[in-house]
């Protein structure tokens, strides 16, 4: 079934997905160029009935180029299929954002934001996810140490509480 | 003074200015079992947004598991969402046997339903009892911790710990089942089935429970999906995905059960479908236990398991093996693979990859619950204040699992 939805992937936007794979255990999988992700998604979710939210993960290969791949784990309630899309992003190179599609990738992309360091545009917030924002750096990258210590980080003033009415002294 | 004139029914109210307030709920709120911050701009009592602050349990389990062997991971496995240990050590373990492309033993399988299963129950006790609990109802989760408590004591009888157990490994499980389990366990689900239905008749037909939770943080079936729900949540929406149904994995497709399926998609039928599983939880530990024969718990390839200890002792061929795994690790063939499992909150997913060596390259978890808190600012939009925690507690946000 699902060797059906790369066949029409390939056959909707040939120069945007290549490489069509049987992954292990029978997944299927194919590579998709980092500018059409977008198009990709809308035509999975619109034309063939992607309608959940991909799980979103990237690794970092390093040494290899481009370094990144961010890997799109699509699910089918429609047909029950599966299907794996892999977009290899460079050094600096920025991953559009997939959250127009499904709102549900936004933390996702937060994440690969957060520990990968790519930065995703077109995300309606982009910010760390798990990491504070005076950390710096990013640890899932290979070359961030593994016990990578970091100073503390002064206390952050409170501005984000107004108070409710009161006498104009008193805030 | 000119003053606004407001309309006449009004008169009698005092035309108090009102602005809308920011409110700090946490990091350490009692209400959110763990640690999470919640920003919630209130309007008087209605919550008219809300901002959720995550990271304060990263334990950094994907980087120090990139930096153990492929077995080591394990225990990092329990403290994901450690209310069911074992479905994510099952989780893992079926993802890496994909990757080995690694038969394992019927009666392992069958070891690994049953005791994920039980950890399904337990997990289901402990958000059933804690949504009575959110909501003043003391009582309930005090019954559903004895019942919890029962199913802990069988599994430490299993595999030697209560809460962090650590069951499954690479090939099948880690020790076949001890004198006299399978009676003991099947008087337990008795004795669990009792406080089940207690509970189901103290809340389910509760009045007061049902009005309290009816409509409240409603999701749709397409918002759902698109919010990329899955498990109990997303079944109370109407949609019928269980992994275990849509792609059986270990011995499911022999096992008869049902799974139920909501139609509101609010905080009561995610209540009533925890409820409801853990019944089918309890038929399946009883087929499982009925279907299981004796046999091979683990797989006799030393290149995956770990040889029986007198081959330790008493042969150069099984000290060796020992020897490698521990120090070099299980060699899993280079590549990458999402293997994933239905999971007390929904789908557990592990991406990995490897590069042929004796530790994982990178392993991607995909929590259960990960892409629901997302949705919890949509859910909570327009609710009252005091909606906001039973909502979030309806969703089963571990922080162990999502914070990694």
């Amino acid at each position: 079934m699902s060797k059906a939805v790369i066949d029409a992937l390939v056959q909707r936007l040939p120069e945007a997905v290549y490489d069509p794979y049987v992954g292990v255990g029978g997944d299927d999988c194919a590579f998709v160029r980092r500018e059409r992700i977008v198009e990709v998604c809308r035509a999975l979710k619109q034309d063939l009935g992607f309608d959940m939210a991909p799980y979103v993960t990237a690794v970092d290969y390093l040494g290899q180029t481009p370094r990144f791949e961010v890997v799109y784990e699509c699910y089918s309630t429609k047909a029950n299929a599966r299907v794996r899309l892999r977009v290899k992003v460079g050094e600096g190179e920025e991953l559009p954002s997939v959250t127009s599609v499904w709102r549900g990738a936004n933390w996702f992309e937060r994440y690969v934001f957060d520990m990968y360091g790519i930065p995703v545009t077109g995300h309606p917030d982009l910010r760390r996810l798990l990491m504070y924002p005076e950390f710096e750096g990013n640890p899932l990258r290979k070359d961030y140490p593994l016990r990578g210590r970091q100073p503390l980080v002064p206390e952050r003033e409170i501005h984000d509480i107004f108070r409710g009415p009161g006498p104009a002294t008193r805030d | 003074m000119a003053e606004e004139r407001v309309p006449a029914a009004d008169d009698l109210l005092a035309p108090l200015p009102t602005k809308k307030m920011v409110l700090n709920m946490g990091p350490s709120h009692p209400a959110t079992h763990g640690v999470t911050k919640f920003l919630v701009e209130l309007d008087g009592e209605t919550v008219t947004d809300l901002k959720i602050d995550i990271g304060y349990l990263h334990r950094g389990f994907e980087k120090s598991c990139e930096s153990s062997t492929w077995t080591q991971v394990f225990p990092y496995t329990d403290r994901l969402n450690y209310v069911s240990s074992i479905m994510n050590n099952v989780g893992y373990a079926l993802a890496v046997e994909k990757l080995c492309k690694l038969e394992i033993p019927e009666r392992a399988k069958y070891l690994r339903v049953v005791t994920s299963e039980l950890h399904r129950i337990c997990d289901h006790l402990t958000l059933v009892g804690a949504q009575g609990l959110e909501l003043g109802a003391m009582t309930i989760v005090i019954f559903a911790v004895e019942a919890r408590d029962l199913i802990w004591d069988r599994l430490t009888e299993l595999c030697g710990a209560r809460l962090t157990s650590n069951y499954a490994r690479i090939g099948g499980v880690a020790r076949d089942l001890p004198e006299g389990w399978i009676e003991k366990t099947l008087k337990t689900l008795d004795r669990t089935a009792e406080v089940r239905d207690e509970i189901d008749a103290l809340l389910s037909r509760n009045r007061i429970f049902a009005d309290r939770l009816r409509g409240v943080g409603a999701i749709s079936r397409a918002d759902a999906l698109d919010y990329g729900f899955t498990g109990p949540c997303l079944r109370a929406t109407g949609e019928p995905y269980d992994v275990r149904k849509a792609q059986p994995y270990l011995v499911y497709d022999r096992i008869d059960f049902d799974v139920p399926v909501g139609s509101n998609g609010d905080t009561l039928d995610r209540f009533l479908m925890r409820v409801e599983e853990l019944r089918q939880s309890d038929r399946i530990v009883r087929q499982c236990l009925q279907q299981m024969a004796p046999g091979e718990i683990i797989v006799e390839d030393f290149r995956y398991a770990l040889p029986p200890k007198p081959l330790v002792y008493g042969t150069i061929e099984g000290v060796m093996a020992h020897f490698k795994q521990i120090m070099e690790g299980i060699k899993v063939p280079a590549g990458e693979a999402y293997s994933y499992t239905e999971a007390a909150n929904g789908e557990l997913g592990f991406y990995l990859v490897s590069d042929g060596g004796g530790r994982p390259y990178k392993i991607g978890l995909r929590a259960p619950v990960w892409p629901m808190l997302t949705a919890l600012p949509q859910m909570t939009k327009g609710a009252l204040l005091a909606d906001l925690v039973p909502v979030y507690d309806s969703i089963n946000y571990i922080a162990g699992e999502v914070e990694q």
